[in-house]
C-alpha cells in the first residue's frame, strides 16, 4: 500500500489547480495589504521615528546622551520606582475590588448582569478627563468626601485626600477597574457551572468548591485583566497629573515636561522607549509564567 | 470499591415547575436497591431534572426523595454522598488525573498514603491504571469517560446517578462502554441511575426503564416489555420503530381490514385501539399460507438496502403502508422481493400488540 510521498505533477489538471491555489493566496494577501500598510503608518513609523530620536543629542548627531544621562541621574531612577509603585498598588486594589465585583456579576441571572454591567461600563464610556476632574471636586479639602465624613464625625479635620498618592489611586483604580473587571467577567462566563456542581458532588462545600475549583480556574482570566491594567498603568498620563497634583511624578509626566519645559525631543523619545521596553518585557515574562493566549484573547 | 451495600431510593410526587411548564409533573418512583435503573426521554421531558433532584442541584416545588429510609430532599448536594457522572465529565482542568480522582477522598480528609491506594485501585477498575499523574487535556473522549466514573465511585457511594454519560462518544466506542458499564454495575453492585435519550442504550443497560414524557411517567418495566408490550403509543413511538393501524373493535374481538386478528394478550383497556407493528416482527411469507399467523396482503413499494439489515416499504390494500425490517441474509424470501411484486406479510400472535388509541 506504499504510495509515493510525492504528489505527481503531471496530474489530471495538476498545473491547472496549482494556479488556482496561488491566485488564492495572492488574493487573501491583496485583502490584509490595508491593514498591513495601516500598522506601519500609525505604529511602525511613530515607534521607529521615536527610536530615531532618542538617539539624537543636544548638538544633533547621533549620541548615547539621553539613555546616559537616565542611568546617572537620580531623578530618572525616582521616576521610573514611582510609576512602578503606583501601577503596582493599582492593579493591588483593582484585583480586591474587581475579583468580588466580578464574581458577583457572573453569578447573577443575564438580565440582572446587563443592567450591572452597564453601571461599570457607564463610567468607562464617560471622557477620563471629566472623571478626574469630577474625582478632583469630590475629594479636595472642601470637597463633599471630606465634610461629609467631618459632619459624620469619621474625622474631624479635612484630610489630604487629593494632590497626593491617594488621590492618584482612588483616581486611577476608578479608571482602571473596568480593564480588569471586563477580562476577569469572561473568563469566569466561561467556566461551565458542572464544575462547582461536581466539586459539591464529591463532597465540597459551597466555600472549598471555591477555593479548589472556581478560583483556580477563573485565574487565567485574573492575570489577563491584571496584565492589561498594569501595562495601561506604566504609561498613564491625565489622572496622575490632575490627582497627584506634582507630587507624584510618573514617567509619562517626565515625557511631557521634556517637550513641553526643556523642548528636548532626544530626552522624551528615549524615555517613551524605555518604558515600551520595560512594558514589552512585562508582556514576555508574563507570556512565559503564563498562558498569553488567554491574556490577548485567543481561543481555546 | 469494598463494603458498598447499595441503597433503593423511593421518588414520592416530585413536582418541579419552570414558569407554566411542569418539568416534573407528580412522578412516584421507587427504585430498588442495587438496581440499574435508566430514566429514559426525548429531550425536554424531565428526566435530567429528575437525575438533578437526585443530586440535589434542581430544589423541587414539592415532594420527597429517600435514600433509604433518609429523607434527603433539603440536604444540600455536597451532604448526599451520591457518585456523578456528568454529560461532559467536568474533570477540573488543572487537576492531574489523581488530583480528580483523589478530591472527593481529600475533602473526607482520608489520609495521603491511603488516597493513592484508593486512587489507583479506582483507575484500575475503570481499566486506566498507571494515567495518575496524566493531565486532564492529555485524554481522549473515551479516558476522560473513565476518569470520570473512577471519581464517582472512588469514595464508594451506595448510588451512582449518570447523565447521559456516553453521548460525547462515538458510536462504536459508545457500545462498547454500555457493555462494559454494565459489567462494572454488576461488580459494584451500587443502585445506579442512568439517563439517557438514546432508546437503544437503556434497552441494552437497564434492569428496569422509566420512560419519562412532559414531566410524568409514562412506563416503569423491563426492557422487555417496554419493547415487546409498550403501554401506550408515546412508548411504542419512543422505543424503537413501529407503524400504526387503526383497528376496528366489538368487545373483545379486534379486526383489521375485515381480517380479525388474533393476538397473544387481550386489549388491556376500553375503547378504540390501535396495532402496534414492529417493522423486524413481519416475515415475508411464501408458498403455502402458514396455520396461525396473522396476515396481510400488499404490495412492495420501495427497498431501502441498509448493510445488516434492509427495510422493505409495503402498501396494503387500504392504502395504508407498513415497514418491514429483515436481516440481509442471502436466499430468502425477503432477499427475493423486489419494487411493485405483491407479497404476503405474516404477524405471530404475540407480536400482535394492541394499545390504546390517543387523540
Amino acid at each position: 500500500m506504499a504510495r509515493p510521498a510525492t504528489i505527481p505533477d503531471d496530474g489530471p489538471n495538476a498545473a491547472l489547480l496549482r494556479r488556482d491555489a496561488l491566485r488564492e493566496r495572492r488574493a487573501l494577501l491583496g485583502l490584509a495589504s490595508p491593514a498591513v500598510v495601516l500598522l506601519m503608518v500609525v505604529m511602525v513609523l511613530p515607534v521607529g521615528w521615536l527610536f530615531y530620536l532618542s538617539l539624537i543629542g543636544e548638538g544633533g548627531g547621533f549620541s548615547m546622551e539621553n539613555y546616559a544621562r537616565m542611568l546617572e541621574s537620580k531623578a530618572y531612577g525616582r521616576i521610573f520606582m514611582t510609576t512602578f509603585h503606583v501601577s503596582f498598588l493599582t492593579t493591588g486594589i483593582c484585583i480586591l475590588l474587581g475579583y468580588p465585583l466580578a464574581y458577583f456579576l457572573s453569578q447573577l441571572p443575564p438580565r440582572a448582569a446587563t443592567l450591572c454591567m452597564l453601571t461599570v461600563l457607564l463610567p468607562f464610556w464617560t471622557s477620563l478627563l471629566v472623571r478626574t476632574y469630577a474625582w478632583l471636586a469630590l475629594l479636595q479639602r472642601q470637597g463633599l468626601v471630606n465634610t461629609w465624613a467631618i459632619d459624620l464625625g469619621l474625622w474631624d479635620t479635612p484630610v489630604a485626600l487629593v494632590h497626593n498618592l491617594n488621590g492618584t489611586l482612588i483616581g486611577m483604580v476608578h479608571i482602571m477597574l473596568p480593564f480588569l473587571v471586563l477580562p476577569l467577567y469572561a473568563a469566569m462566563k466561561a467556566i461551565s457551572g458542572d464544575y462547582t456542581r461536581a466539586a459539591a458532588n464529591l463532597g465540597a462545600g459551597p466555600t472549598q468548591a471555591f477555593w479548589h475549583v472556581f478560583f483556580p480556574l477563573s485565574l487565567p482570566g485574573l492575570f489577563a485583566g491584571a496584565l492589561i491594567v498594569f501595562v495601561l498603568c506604566l504609561g498613564f498620563f491625565v489622572t496622575p497629573a490632575v490627582l497627584g497634583g506634582g507630587k507624584v511624578i510618573m514617567v509619562s509626566m517626565q515625557i511631557t515636561n521634556n517637550i513641553e519645559l526643556f523642548f528636548n525631543w532626544g530626552a522624551a523619545s528615549a524615555l517613551g522607549v524605555v518604558l515600551l521596553a520595560i512594558t514589552l518585557l512585562i508582556l514576555f515574562a508574563a507570556s512565559r509564567l503564563l498562558r498569553l493566549d488567554a491574556v490577548l484573547g485567543g481561543g481555546h | 470499591m469494598p463494603g458498598t451495600d447499595a441503597l433503593p431510593i423511593t421518588i414520592t410526587a416530585i413536582t418541579k415547575r419552570y414558569g407554566e411548564v411542569f418539568a416534573l409533573d407528580g412522578i412516584d418512583l421507587a427504585i430498588r436497591s442495587g438496581e440499574f435503573m435508566t430514566l429514559l426521554g426525548p429531550s425536554g421531558s424531565g428526566k435530567t431534572t429528575l437525575l438533578m433532584a437526585l443530586a440535589g442541584f434542581t430544589r423541587p416545588d414539592s415532594g420527597s426523595i429517600r435514600f433509604g429510609d433518609r429523607e434527603i430532599v433539603l440536604t444540600p448536594p455536597h451532604q448526599r454522598d451520591v457518585g456523578m457522572v456528568f454529560q461532559n465529565y467536568a474533570l477540573f482542568p488543572h487537576m492531574t488525573v489523581a488530583g480528580n480522582v483523589g478530591y472527593p477522598l481529600k475533602l473526607r480528609k482520608v489520609a495521603r498514603a491511603e488516597i493513592a491506594t484508593r486512587v489507583e485501585q479506582a483507575l484500575e477498575t475503570v481499566q486506566l491504571g498507571g494515567y495518575g499523574a496524566r493531565r486532564v487535556d492529555q485524554l481522549s473522549g473515551g479516558q476522560k469517560q473513565r476518569v470520570a466514573l473512577a471519581r464517582a465511585i472512588v469514595f464508594g457511594p451506595r448510588i451512582l446517578l449518570m447523565d447521559e454519560p456516553l453521548s460525547a462518544l462515538d458510536k462504536k466506542l459508545r457500545e462498547h462502554m454500555q457493555i462494559e458499564l454494565r459489567h462494572l454495575h454488576e461488580k459494584l453492585g451500587m443502585t445506579t441511575v442512568y439517563v439517557t435519550h438514546d432508546q437503544r442504550e437503556a434497552l441494552t443497560m437497564s434492569d428496569r426503564i422509566a420512560v419519562i414524557n412532559h414531566g410524568r411517567l409514562m412506563q416503569l418495566d423491563t426492557p422487555r416489555v417496554i419493547y415487546d408490550r409498550p403501554a401506550n403509543r408515546f412508548v411504542a413511538d419512543f422505543v424503537g420503530e413501529s407503524t400504526f393501524l387503526p383497528v376496528d373493535r366489538s368487545g373483545e374481538s379486534v379486526s383489521f381490514a375485515g381480517r380479525q386478528l388474533r393476538v397473544g394478550a387481550p386489549p388491556a383497556s376500553a375503547g378504540a385501539l390501535l396495532l402496534m407493528i414492529r417493522p423486524e416482527r413481519l416475515a415475508v411469507i411464501e408458498g403455502k399460507m402458514p396455520e396461525g399467523l396473522n396476515l396481510f396482503e400488499g404490495r412492495v413499494r420501495e427497498l431501502v438496502y441498509q448493510g445488516d439489515t434492509a427495510l422493505a416499504a409495503v402498501a396494503l390494500a387500504d392504502g395504508t403502508e407498513v415497514a418491514v425490517r429483515s436481516g440481509t441474509r442471502s436466499g430468502t424470501a425477503f432477499d427475493r422481493l423486489a419494487v411493485g411484486a405483491a407479497v404476503v406479510l405474516g404477524l405471530h400472535p404475540d407480536d400482535t400488540v394492541l394499545i390504546p388509541y390517543e387523540g
